[in-house]
């Protein structure tokens, strides 16, 4: 567990320079999501950020989800 | 039944942020357009992560009264929820800002004290990881999240409203009250906010729960 969570930050402090040059670059490009996310008013931009809510909770819950199962594991094999 | 209310609540008060907040007549504000409607899965989850960081700080300086391990159990799950809530409001402002301010990841303060208000709180959960001992890993963090939550109120609540920020509700730019000339916005605002801060204590809970069932195993 202490090992998976250290790799992910030392890869997220590595990655975050470079990630942060990319997305200096200013957004105005038109690919066929960017003008999907402005069409209608940028309500898509509204769609997007409750579909973001969504699977990061439903993600937590799965991590919850096994983390319990470890548990009720480890209770079965020691009584 | 009766403890469990509250959760029957947040799933009605979701369920009419999610449909009326989608059919509501809003207020156009120049080049936000109907992505105004962020108002109502954007600014909650601020709300929610505030709530939650509350919680972890008063129990942490109970912990430190006491020296309660249940106390430090309520204060690192407020957190990790507190935290969930943080990076999905961060990756939400930063969709909308693509759209709306012409950058993923601009230079504006609002973003960037907000990034390292969150950085501090990753680095306490990290801090957590990186002690084994018990007691010393609760009172280490207890002291820890004092000073994070004494951060992160100037860095994410005051200094973004003093300085030049293209986000609504800063020095530059007005908030969207005074806009919502008909009052349908904060109709729709108010339960959003209550739903999804209950929501959010809801899945704390369940950790509160796991976290309890845990440190009775060590125990044994």
């Amino acid at each position: 567990m202490i090992n998976r969570a250290s790799y992910f930050f030392l890869t997220l402090a590595l990655l975050l320079p470079s990630l942060l040059a990319q997305a200096q670059q200013q957004n105005t490009e038109t690919g066929p999501v960017n003008e999907l996310l402005r069409s209608n008013g940028k309500i898509y931009v509204v769609v997007t950020v409750l579909t973001i809510i969504f699977i990061c909770i439903v993600l937590y819950l799965v991590r919850l989800d096994r983390k319990i199962s470890k548990l009720e594991h480890q209770q079965q094999s020691k009584p | 039944m009766a403890k469990h209310w509250w959760k029957a609540l947040a799933v009605l008060l979701l369920l009419y942020t999610i449909i009326a907040g989608f059919l509501v007549k809003i207020p156009v504000i120049e080049n936000n357009e109907q992505s105004t409607r962020n108002l109502f899965f954007h600014v909650p989850m601020w709300i929610s992560m505030y709530t939650l960081f509350t919680i972890s700080v008063i129990n942490s300086i109970r912990y430190l009264g006491k020296y309660d391990l249940k106390k430090d159990i309520l204060a690192s799950c407020s957190a990790n929820v507190g935290v969930l809530f943080g990076v999905m409001g961060f990756i939400t402002g930063s969709v909308w800002a693509t759209y709306t301010w012409g950058g993923t990841l601009t230079s504006d303060p609002k973003q960037i004290s907000t990034a390292v208000a969150l950085l501090i709180y990753l680095a306490y959960l990290v801090l957590r990881m990186s002690v084994t001992d018990i007691d010393k890993r609760a009172r280490v963090s207890a002291i820890y999240n004092i000073f994070a939550f004494a951060l992160l109120i100037p860095l994410t609540y005051i200094i973004p409203r003093m300085v030049d920020s293209l986000h609504p509700g800063s020095a530059t730019s007005p908030g969207f009250r005074g806009r919502d000339t008909s009052g349908t916005l904060m109709m729709v605002f108010y339960p959003a906010f209550t739903g999804w801060t209950l929501l959010g204590v809801w899945i704390y809970t369940l950790l509160v729960r796991y976290k309890r069932l845990e440190l009775k195993n060590i125990f044994k």
